[in-house]
């Protein structure tokens, strides 16, 4: 299917693996998960911490090695962006570094080019142009998670992995924050899998959500009938609290 | 108020004065250092001669001039090869880790497992004595340590998000280990570097002192030491200059380091 940006089948993760001298075991982390994400589409992933929804991020990146299943990516390169706006930026490089670095190591364009698309970039996601020059310490978390978007939509990807990028945030940071994501959503056409345990974020956000429960999705479909109608009784139970 | 940083202030007052010394020495000595005068064998401080002569009548503030200067240099050089070594390394075995960390790392154990002296000794007497070989037999013992601090550090920060943002951004391994992390662990290389050095002027003094390092007629101030040990008590100024420019060298930069990490 053509449409479809993202087709996983069937995955299957684990996580450690048996060491030279036997110490550490091999667990599952999730089991046998299948969906797809249509081009243009913002799909919500949500459950618990520690059910396996940033794995499932990190599997389809490809850093998770240890799996079983096919993933297809009808894309080049997608993106992520961290939870953490406070590990998701090195600390001792500018943000104008940090913004140009994925051009420089490609070695797109050449220095005055690149600068031009950073400023622009900058400002597209809110941040004046001083900022080039400051350190990560010296933004607050907001701004920081501006820096990080703006850091992916650099190779202009059209996919783009956003692990619980408001949840370190205060509230109307979130708001503004998710405002500036489905901006440059609509304007560079962008796909989302937007990854939370917030049920109100998701809502707001996405078009279609898949629950997740101890490795395994258990319920999928449209927003509304997910939310108005859950089957599954975890979702209900989610649903309620 | 807050309490003052007294291991700061006199590591910079002590390394300054040290630094600020053999830096004139480097160009200039008030009197040739290999300059002998049988007339002034073993003359106490005097006006002309402020530290002494030695046994040979040599002007004992020219020789420890000198010899602090070639002390400082194998020194730096030693410091300098152990550190690119032991980051080069450490950088691999705590970026990869695996099999490889495992294997460099117990020979890293080995490595350190022998007593220094002995195993300087070994390689300066397959190499034979000299300023490069001491540089390089000393050097050689420093990258166990700056391996294990370096691979430590790799090892953490591999695991932080901006380095997983880097790789998913397509950076090669190399620009990752070399731009992305070796900055963020800069701070503490700092300090052991400094610890480090402290290290290789006592090192370089013991193999001096041994005889096989720095070969006569250098001055050298673990070599001084040995020689004045016969005239301890007709000379002490003599045993206390070399001495003295030794414990100069060490409890400067000791302080130095001590005060900087307390800063942190």
């Amino acid at each position: 299917m053509s449409d479809n940006i993202v087709n996983v089948e069937n995955l299957n993760v684990w996580y450690g693996k048996p060491q030279i001298f036997g110490r550490g075991k091999r667990v599952q982390v999730l089991h046998d998960v299948s969906f797809y994400l249509r081009r243009g589409e913002i799909l919500g992933l949500v459950g618990e911490s520690g059910c396996g929804k940033s794995t499932l991020a990190r599997t389809i990146l490809g850093i998770e090695k240890d799996k079983t299943g096919t993933i297809t990516l009808n894309t080049y390169r997608p993106q992520m962006v961290f939870q953490n706006p406070y590990g998701s930026l090195n600390p001792y490089k500018k943000v104008g570094w940090i913004i140009e670095e994925p051009l420089r190591v490609l070695n797109k364009y050449d220095g005055k080019e690149r600068k031009k698309r950073v400023c622009e970039l900058l400002e597209r996601v809110g941040l004046p142009e001083s900022y080039l020059q400051r350190y990560p310490d010296e933004l607050s978390g907001g701004q920081r998670q501006r820096v990080a978007i703006a850091a992916a939509l650099i190779q202009q990807p059209e996919l783009i992995f956003l692990d619980e990028p408001v949840s370190a945030l205060d509230v109307t940071v979130q708001a503004q924050i998710l405002r500036l994501l489905i901006d440059i959503k609509k304007q560079f056409n962008l796909s989302y899998l937007f990854i939370s345990h917030d049920l109100n974020v998701i809502y707001q956000i996405c078009d279609r959500v898949m629950v997740m429960k101890k490795g395994e999705i258990v319920e999928q479909g449209e927003i509304e009938s997910v939310y108005y109608h859950p089957q599954h009784p975890y979702t209900q139970q989610l649903l309620t609290e | 108020m807050k309490k003052r940083n007294y291991n700061l202030i006199f590591g910079i007052i002590i390394t300054t004065f040290v630094v600020i010394l053999l830096t004139i020495g480097i160009f200039w000595t008030p009197y040739d250092p290999d300059m002998m005068n049988v007339k002034l064998r073993l003359t106490g401080p005097s006006p002309e001669h402020i530290l002494g002569c030695d046994n040979f009548g040599r002007d004992i503030f020219s020789r420890v001039l000198k010899g602090g200067v070639s002390t400082l240099w194998i020194s730096v050089f030693t410091v300098l090869f152990g550190l690119v070594c032991g980051v080069i390394v450490g950088a691999f075995t705590g970026y990869y880790g695996g099999v490889l960390d495992e294997v460099v790392m117990r020979l890293n154990d080995v490595l350190n497992s022998f007593p220094s002296i002995l195993f300087s000794l070994v390689i300066v007497s397959l190499l034979g004595p000299g300023k490069k070989n001491v540089v390089i037999a000393l050097g050689l013992l420093f990258i166990p340590s700056f391996a294990r601090i370096t691979r430590s550090e790799f090892s953490r920060i591999k695991n932080m998000d901006y380095v997983k943002c880097a790789k998913l951004e397509g950076v090669p391994p190399l620009r990752i280990m070399f731009v992305h992390i070796l900055p963020n662990a800069v701070n503490t290389l700092l300090s052991t570097t400094a610890i480090g050095f402290n290290n290789a002027v006592l090192a370089e003094a013991s193999l001096s002192f041994l005889g096989i390092g720095v070969q006569p007629p250098d001055p050298s101030l673990g070599r001084m030491l040995a020689e004045s040990q016969t005239y301890l008590f007709s000379a002490p100024w003599y045993t206390l200059s070399a001495g003295g420019m030794i414990i100069l060298l060490v409890l400067g930069f000791g302080l130095l380091s001590d005060g900087l990490g307390d800063i942190e």
